[in-house]
C-alpha cells in the first residue's frame, strides 16, 4: 500500500488533535442551548463566551464583534451582503482584487463589481487598487493572501490608503490563509476566515468592527448578533477556538520549518524544464507553492502524484468543476494548465518533501514523453 | 498567408502543444491563428507566447494570432 502524504492543507486541515479533544469533550458538556438557564445551558453559555473571547482575541477585535457562521463561505456570504446592505443607500459598487476566493467572487457578482488587477506575482497595487474606490462605493473586499499562489496582499497599506481617501467606505478582509499561521494586519472593517484552514473543523468567523454600517441577510435574531441564524453548532465552535489557540502557539516555530521547505520546493522544481513557479519569491505564506508545468495537463498530474501517494490540487481548468482555469492564474498571466498546488501542514515531514521531490523530475517527464511533447 | 490550427473542442493544453509544434513550420515574422474554444486558451497561449519569446497578438474569443518573432 502506498503511504498517504497530504499536501492540500490550503484546502482545509483535518482536525488539530487539541481541537478533536475539545470537540469531543463538547459532545458531552457542550450540547445545551446557551441561552437557557439551567445549569447545562448555563456551562454551555460560559464554553461559547470563552470561545469567542479566545478567537476575538486573535482576531484582536472585542468578542462582541465576533460571529460565528456555518463555515467560511457563509461568513463570506454575510459580510459582504450585510456590509453591501449597511451602505444601500450609496449604491452596489464594490472593488476587490481579481485573486480574491471564489465565494467572495460570487458574493460580489450580486452587486457592481469591479476587479483590480494584480502583477506577475499575484501582488494587488494599492495606488491601482484606491483609485477605483470613491466615496460612494459600497464595499473594498482584498484577500489577506492567496489562497492559490500564496502572495501575502498589502492589507495594512490599503486600509492606510483608503481611510485617508475614504474613511466611510468598509474594507472587507478574507483571512482565510492567515489566521493561524500569522498576525492579521490591521485596519480592516469586516474580517472573514474559515477554521478548517487552522485545523479547526466547518466553522466560519465573520468580525465587524463596531461602527461599520452593516445590515444582516438574515431575519436578526437573538444568536451572533443577528450575523448568523440559529444556534452555533457548539462543539464546532470549541473545536474551532482551541484549534486556533493551538495553531498560534505553534506558527512562529513552524513558520520557520515550512518556508523552508516550500524554499526547497521552490529551488527544486523551477530546475525541471518548462516548469514555472508562480507567486511571490519571499511576500508569501509559509507553507504554500504552485507551480505549472508546460504541455502537460492538470488533471494527469493530480491523478498521477495520488497514484504515488501524494494528494496535491490544481487550478487547471480540466480539474475544476466548471472546467474554467484559475481566475487566479489567469490574472496573475501564468500557465494554467499542468498546474499543481503543494500545501504543507504542521505533519508534514522532511521526509515527505523529499519523496515528493524525488518523484516529481520523473514524473513530469514521463506524462511529457506519453504525451509526446518533450523537446517541444 | 496565416497558418491555421483548428483545436475546437480540443482541451487545454492541445492547442498550446500544437502551436508548439507549428510555429518552427512558418518564417520569422509571420502568424499562426489558432482556433480553440477552449476558456484557458487564451490565458495558455499568451504565457507560452510569453515563456518562449513570441508574440501573442489576442484574439476574439476563439481564435488566437501568434506571432513568430524567433
Amino acid at each position: 500500500m502506498t503511504p498517504r502524504t497530504f499536501l492540500d492543507a490550503a484546502s482545509g486541515l483535518p482536525f488539530h488533535p487539541r481541537a478533536r479533544e475539545a470537540f469531543l469533550a463538547a459532545l458531552d458538556d457542550g450540547w445545551a442551548d446557551p441561552a437557557r438557564l439551567y445549569s447545562s445551558g448555563r456551562s454551555a453559555r460560559q464554553l461559547l463566551d470563552g470561545a469567542r473571547a479566545s478567537v476575538a482575541s486573535v482576531l484582536a477585535c472585542r468578542p462582541e464583534e465576533l460571529a460565528f457562521t456555518a463555515n467560511g463561505a457563509s461568513a463570506v456570504y454575510a459580510g459582504i451582503r450585510g456590509a453591501a446592505a449597511g451602505r444601500a443607500r450609496m449604491g452596489t459598487h464594490v472593488v476587490h482584487s481579481a485573486i480574491e476566493h471564489s465565494a467572495v467572487l460570487h458574493a460580489c457578482a450580486e452587486l457592481t463589481p469591479e476587479a483590480v488587477g494584480v502583477d506577475s506575482t499575484g501582488m494587488v497595487s494599492v495606488d491601482d487598487f484606491a483609485a477605483r474606490v470613491h466615496s460612494d462605493t459600497a464595499l473594498a473586499c482584498l484577500i489577506a493572501a492567496s489562497h492559490e499562489v500564496g502572495t501575502v496582499q498589502p492589507v495594512a497599506e490599503l486600509a492606510l490608503a483608503l481611510n485617508a481617501a475614504c474613511p466611510e467606505v468598509p474594507l472587507l478582509v478574507d483571512a482565510s490563509q492567515v489566521l493561524g499561521r500569522a498576525p492579521v494586519a490591521s485596519g480592516w472593517s469586516l474580517l472573514v476566515g474559515s477554521a478548517r484552514q487552522w485545523g479547526g473543523g466547518p466553522v466560519g468567523v465573520l468580525a465587524v468592527r463596531a461602527g461599520v454600517r452593516f445590515r444582516s441577510p438574515w431575519p436578526e435574531d437573538e444568536h451572533e448578533g443577528g450575523r448568523a441564524p440559529g444556534l452555533v453548532d457548539l462543539p464546532a465552535v470549541l473545536a474551532a477556538a482551541v484549534g486556533l489557540e493551538a495553531a498560534v502557539a505553534e506558527s512562529s516555530a513552524q513558520d520557520a520549518r515550512l518556508r523552508a521547505l516550500v524554499d526547497r520546493i521552490r529551488e527544486q522544481v523551477a530546475l525541471i524544464p518548462d516548469v514555472e513557479v508562480v507567486g511571490h519569491p519571499s511576500l508569501r505564506l509559509p507553507h504554500l507553492v504552485t507551480f505549472s508545468c508546460l504541455y502537460l495537463d492538470g488533471e494527469s498530474l493530480v491523478r498521477e502524484l495520488d497514484a504515488l501517494g501524494f494528494e496535491v490540487s490544481s487550478g487547471s481548468s480540466c480539474t475544476s468543476s466548471t472546467l474554467e482555469p484559475s481566475h487566479v492564474l489567469v490574472a496573475m498571466g501564468a500557465l494554467t494548465h499542468g498546474n499543481v498546488r503543494v500545501s504543507l501542514s504542521r505533519d508534514t515531514t522532511t521526509e515527505d518533501v523529499d519523496r515528493f521531490l524525488a518523484v516529481l523530475p520523473g514524473l513530469v517527464a514521463r506524462l511529457r514523453d506519453e504525451a509526446g511533447v518533450s523537446g517541444l | 498567408m496565416t497558418l491555421t490550427l483548428d483545436c475546437l473542442g480540443r482541451p487545454c493544453p492541445v492547442p498550446v502543444i500544437e502551436l508548439a509544434r507549428a510555429l518552427p513550420g512558418v518564417e520569422v515574422g509571420q502568424t499562426v491563428t489558432v482556433l480553440s474554444d477552449d476558456p484557458a486558451a487564451g490565458p495558455d497561449l499568451a504565457a507560452w507566447c510569453r515563456m518562449r519569446g513570441q508574440a501573442f497578438e489576442g484574439g476574439t474569443g476563439s481564435s488566437w494570432t501568434v506571432r513568430r518573432l524567433v
